[in-house]
């Protein structure tokens, strides 16, 4: 798998090279402005993308905004963007720039490598891994709302785990449930969200983003 | 012709050219401040007539709309006084007070915020003596420049061939008159000078009333001073016990499980996955004491677009309407930034409102916020509250803040502050 990174922090970057590449992933370039990451993201045409927000040369969100950029030359383009905080202004724009594999991740998510790798692999297949604290701002400002007020707590915990870009399977081991009783509470939060099931997992999951960026 | 003759004729022509619209311009402003001093002697009498008539109750909505009609005619003087000759003049008017409503306090307040101010006073003097000053010095040079002009035109064949032909007439008076033509040209701009001096005497600020502003700015710097003091110590207390206890925790735990893994490597393992928990929390409390510095939304996208986060983040729909058409300094965007902040924390605590809304403005060279909500009133600037604090942050900037909540609603929180935007930063 082809990796392109976008990190200034030298030590933060020959980090992530290291634990990328330990995961069998090729970091084919790393750079550290807003505009080189943007020519290699364009040029190299990797299958992810790792990018923080705030680069050089404006230490602003440089980094965001040539992942945005990449996805509109580069349609699908598989972006995971890291930062020291998150924003739904920018999950917002992250959201309605572009198709393909999303994450947008609290940096501090790297140190639980595991679930970092896994989530690098899911927005490399096109997959969503947003961070919980995205979706549970999310959440949590539309908590009073109709129709989100009519879901359970059962599915209020399904539909935030949903958001965060996990599977049915990996909802079930979390929750400790069957997969089928996963499915059917999905299939009670798209009626009462009136959103159209989806069999993609990935669509399904963008689906709701969308519906709670809204 | 050699080109230093071209250059020395095309330099001259330029230095005609120059003079002429630099006398054609003082004449037009000359013509402007006479009309202006004439117009200002009905205004005078209207304004004493006025505040005469307070006496009979019909001033108290009469006397403010004149005072003030004097007060614009005096404000238009300072800046013409600036821009035309160079003269600064301070304004000098007391603060109008906030929270002025169209009812008969809000009248009462306005005839005593222009009557106990005495720059109101020395307004209207200058109303009055400005009369023969103005029309005086601002015709003078109109007269100088047109009698010279008007005697070249008439008599100026007769002026340049007199002395060669028989008939030798008495130029006296001509000569005279044409001697008035540079004189005007070089006089005329001093004149208007002299007119923005004298002006000056009595439209800029007293010596007790400079006294008075610097008593204020001194009170709003110890205030902002004081305030920044207190939020370095939050800060460095918030950082000694969060986080750096937190990673002192962390070398503990990642030393302790290097000296163990060999013999016990399940201890190891436990301790490092403590470490991490702990590093976890060292992050999201400096990110929560960076939000409370700084917004990183704010360096990265401004006011604008940290104020659209904000309401993003708000479990109620907030109404944005923000036209700025560029950037603020950071200490003004970051000062404006909380004061909204604050505001809208309000709305969510204490209004029971379910809808909010915020406008940000900019023009004549101050930005306007408001924070409205629909809910159910009785916000005031109370000592020690939240909203008495953003009055002193923003009184660092010369910014005022406005609360009007009535019982049962709605509440408007307006704040102000004099500032510059420079060209959006990308």
């Amino acid at each position: 798998m082809r990796v392109v990174l976008g990190e200034d922090l030298t030590l933060l970057r020959d980090g992530l090279i290291r634990l990328l590449t330990a995961y069998d992933m090729e970091v084919v370039a790393a750079t550290g402005n807003g505009p080189d990451l943007l020519r290699a993201l364009v040029t190299q045409r990797p299958d992810v993308a790792v990018v923080d927000v705030r680069l050089p040369p404006g230490f602003t969100d440089e980094g965001l905004r040539a992942a945005i950029e990449a996805r509109a030359q580069v349609p699908g383009l598989p972006v995971l963007v890291l930062s020291q905080h998150v924003e739904q202004l920018y999950a917002k724009e992250l959201l309605s720039a572009g198709t393909g594999g999303l994450g947008y991740l609290l940096k501090d998510r790297v140190s639980d490598v595991r679930r970092f790798i896994e989530a690098v692999r899911t927005v490399a297949s096109g997959g969503t891994a947003m961070d919980p604290e995205v979706v549970s701002q999310l959440l949590a400002r539309h908590a009073r709302d109709e129709p989100l007020g009519r879901l359970t707590p059962r599915e209020r915990e399904v539909l935030a785990l949903m958001a965060e870009g996990r599977t049915n399977a990996g909802i079930a081991t979390r929750l400790v449930v069957t997969e089928k009783a996963v499915s059917k509470h999905i299939n009670n939060i798209f009626t009462k969200l009136n959103l159209y099931p989806a069999e993609d997992d990935n669509r399904r999951v963008l689906a709701v983003l969308t519906y709670l960026n809204a | 012709m050699s080109d230093g003759v071209r250059v020395f004729l095309s330099d001259s022509e330029s230095v005609f050219r120059r003079l002429a619209r630099r006398t054609f311009l003082t004449c037009v402003r000359g013509l402007v401040q006479a009309v202006v001093a004439v117009a200002g002697i009905p205004l005078f009498f209207v304004s004493v007539l006025t505040v005469i008539s307070l006496s009979a109750g019909i001033g108290v909505v009469l006397a403010p709309k004149s005072l003030l009609a004097v007060r614009r005619l005096a404000s238009q003087q300072r800046r013409w006084a600036q821009e035309w000759s160079g003269v600064t003049i301070v304004t000098p008017y007391r603060p109008r007070p906030v929270e002025l409503t169209n009812g008969l306090i809000g009248r009462l307040q306005r005839c005593k915020w222009l009557l106990t101010d005495p720059a109101t006073w020395r307004d209207l003097l200058w109303a009055l003596a400005n009369g023969p000053a103005g029309v005086v010095l601002g015709l003078l040079p109109v007269f100088m420049v047109f009698c010279g002009v008007w005697t070249l035109a008439v008599d100026g064949g007769a002026l340049l061939y007199g002395p060669w032909s028989n008939a030798v007439p008495d130029f006296g008076p001509q000569v005279f008159f044409l001697s008035l033509l540079p004189l005007g040209v070089i006089m005329g701009p001093r004149l208007l000078k002299a007119h923005a001096q004298a002006a000056s005497s009595l439209l800029a600020p007293t010596r007790e009333e400079m006294a008075a502003q610097v008593g204020r700015l001194t009170e709003s710097r110890s205030q902002a001073v004081d305030a920044s003091a207190a939020e370095l110590r939050r800060i460095e207390r918030d950082l000694h016990d969060g986080a750096q206890a937190r990673l002192v925790c962390l070398g503990l735990n990642i030393g302790f499980a290097e000296q163990v893994v060999r013999d016990d490597p399940e201890l190891a393992l436990s301790l490092l996955a403590e470490a991490r928990a702990s590093s976890g929390q060292a992050l999201s409390e400096l990110r929560a004491l960076v939000r409370g510095i700084h917004p990183p939304v704010l360096a990265e996208r401004g006011l604008d677009g940290a104020v659209r986060a904000l309401a993003l983040s708000l479990p109620l729909p907030v109404d944005l309407h923000i036209d700025l058409a560029g950037r603020a300094s950071a200490p003004v965007e970051s000062a404006v930034y909380f004061a909204v902040a604050e505001a809208l924390a309000n709305v969510v605590k204490h209004s029971g409102a379910n809808r909010a809304w915020v406008q940000l403005e900019y023009g004549h060279g101050r930005l306007v916020a408001i924070v409205g909500d629909n809910g159910t009133g009785g916000a005031a600037l109370r000592a020690g509250g939240g909203l008495r604090g953003v009055e002193q942050r923003l009184a660092a900037f010369d910014g005022v803040i406005a609360v009007t909540s009535p019982d049962g609603g709605p509440t408007l929180v307006t704040m102000e502050l004099p500032c510059e935007l420079s060209l959006a930063r990308t």
